[in-house]
């Protein structure tokens, strides 16, 4: 961290003065490329929907973590989501429901688990408003070790899966029959999701989660001509607006989760309109 | 009708026996004691209604369906071969908006390197040169999801060519083709099979182009109730009786 610190102090930026400044500003470097690979396998997927309920049931794992008193409800929350998500995945594969309808099933019921615990007793929401909004700026070093590990996992992964995972989404019939399984490929892929929603949790915000997993990916499908440009795109939407994002953030003083998502939202305008023109 | 180099014999993996297969999904029986033959070199064509257990029995074939009864890839008495099978399956609907070039789904399939960090010229000239088979150079960069009906099988058909298959399955490659296309589909087949001396199975619902390419018909509905040339199952009682029409359409 102390090459990191002394490198923002040689840079020319006044909000880079500040420690928390600096710590936020590596988060979003290392958040970038973890989003943006994400995002594109959640948009080919078409697993919007579904990273918007793990968000709901990571913040359910932090409530009952939370009232449990178990020290690190974070923790207890990624094992929460993991399982989750294969539950998830086991009543889709086996239900003949529609995967939106089993989703706002899923969806709804772990929101409702999480408020109903978290106010129960008469107990107050207000300390949980951080996972709701999400603070990048009370970022710890130590949590950016956590994500930089998170972050070497994900690309490992990719690496090795991402042709398995590509061919299950977009030609299940293909892969099945060149001898992948399918639904425990996508098994393990919605496990690393609910393993990274629920670590970026507290620092993104559940509400502006959902936007970070989908955006990136959605603005580059946009104007992408290959899966190659599709990943690049995506990786450096998600840089470019965690940047500008956490800059107007702090000339503003508003929250850098929204500021990002925002900033996303234009970038995804202006591929759609880029888009437009192209066709 | 030219059959490959082996003459319709079976002493190689390309022929394909089924013996009594039976699948039970839960409690209702899809197909019951089902025997049938492709001999090397042929084209079989596998028709019947829906809902008849074409598919179901392409799926015991591939080893994605439990069954009762044999499956063998070799002649009565002999050691069972391990056959290389080479599959299309029925025509997906791919999302135009998906960034996937017909370059990256075969990188996807052939590769272990990441498709996502783009495709090396050594892939790329493998890819071309599958793609020669079904003469589709042309179309390698294109996006899946933007291949009309006839591009979009002649792709997949070069992705079942590799690598090269003892026997070729199909399920329903002519639907959504026109005419045109079907026309060219089953001359590319018909080539493909004596020159690389492979047996093709496919489903069809469109009979037209049986008594032209095809060896040998097997009609089923739960359990095959005809087979034979073209002209013998179209013309069949039958046939008459499943499909309510006059054979021979």
């Amino acid at each position: 961290m102390s090459v990191w610190y002394a490198l923002c102090d040689n840079l020319p930026f006044e909000m880079l003065h500040w420690d928390f400044m600096k710590n936020a500003l590596l988060a979003l470097i290392i958040m970038a490329p973890l989003f943006g690979l994400c995002s594109t396998m959640i948009v080919t997927g078409k697993m919007s929907f579904f990273s918007d309920a793990l968000g709901h049931s990571a913040f359910t794992g932090i409530a009952i973590g939370s009232i449990c008193g178990i020290a690190a409800p974070a923790w207890f929350s990624v094992i929460f989501a993991v399982v989750f998500a294969l539950l998830f995945s086991y009543v889709k594969s086996r239900s003949n429901q529609t995967a939106d309808t089993i989703i706002g099933v899923f969806s709804s019921g772990a929101v409702a688990l999480g408020i109903f615990i978290a106010t129960f007793g008469g107990g107050s929401f207000t300390k949980y408003n951080k996972y709701l909004i999400g603070d990048i700026l009370s970022v710890t070093p130590a949590e950016i070790g956590s994500l930089a590990v998170v972050l070497a996992c994900v690309i490992l992964f990719w690496l090795f899966l991402n042709n398995r995972l590509t061919l299950s989404a977009v030609y299940p019939n293909l892969a099945a029959s060149r001898g992948i399984p399918v639904e425990w490929t996508q098994a393990i892929f919605t496990t690393a999701i609910a393993v990274v929603v629920t670590l970026s949790i507290s620092w993104v915000g559940l509400l502006i989660l959902n936007s970070l997993l989908v955006l990136p990916g959605a603005a580059a499908r946009n104007v992408a001509k290959n899966l190659r440009q599709y990943h690049l795109f995506s990786v450096l939407n998600a840089l470019i607006a965690g940047l500008v994002g956490l800059t107007l953030s702090y000339i503003w003083g508003v929250s850098a989760g929204a500021s990002i998502a925002l900033v996303l939202t234009l970038i995804y305008g202006f591929s759609f309109l880029f888009r437009k023109v192209r066709m | 009708m030219n059959i490959g180099t082996h003459g319709g014999s079976c002493g190689h993996s390309c022929c394909l026996r089924i013996n009594n297969l039976t699948v039970t999904i839960g409690s209702q029986k899809i197909l019951s004691n089902v025997n049938m033959h492709v001999h090397c070199g042929e084209l079989v064509a596998l028709i019947g209604p829906n809902g008849a257990g074409k598919s179901t029995l392409i799926k015991a074939i591939l080893g994605q369906q439990e069954f009762e009864g044999v499956i063998s890839f070799s002649a009565p008495g002999e050691r069972n071969r391990k056959a290389k099978i080479g599959y299309v399956p029925q025509s997906p609907i791919f999302d135009p908006g998906d960034p996937v070039t017909v370059a990256d789904l075969f990188a996807c399939c052939m590769s272990k390197q990441p498709a996502f960090l783009g495709i090396s010229k050594k892939m790329r000239e493998k890819i071309l040169c599958c793609m020669d088979r079904v003469n589709a150079c042309d179309l390698i960069d294109k996006r899946v999801g933007t291949l009309s009906g006839g591009e979009l099988q002649r792709v997949l058909l070069a992705l079942a060519l590799e690598p090269l298959p003892n026997i070729l399955i199909l399920d329903e490659p002519l639907s959504g083709v026109d005419v045109e296309g079907m026309q060219s589909l089953m001359d590319m087949l018909d080539q493909i099979r004596q020159e690389y001396d492979l047996s093709i199975l496919m489903t069809t619902h469109d009979f037209s182009m049986l008594p032209t390419y095809a060896n040998q018909v097997v009609l089923i509905e739960q359990k095959v109730i005809s087979q034979g040339t073209p002209a013998e199952v179209l013309a069949s009682n039958e046939f008459q009786d499943v499909f309510h029409r006059k054979g021979g359409v």
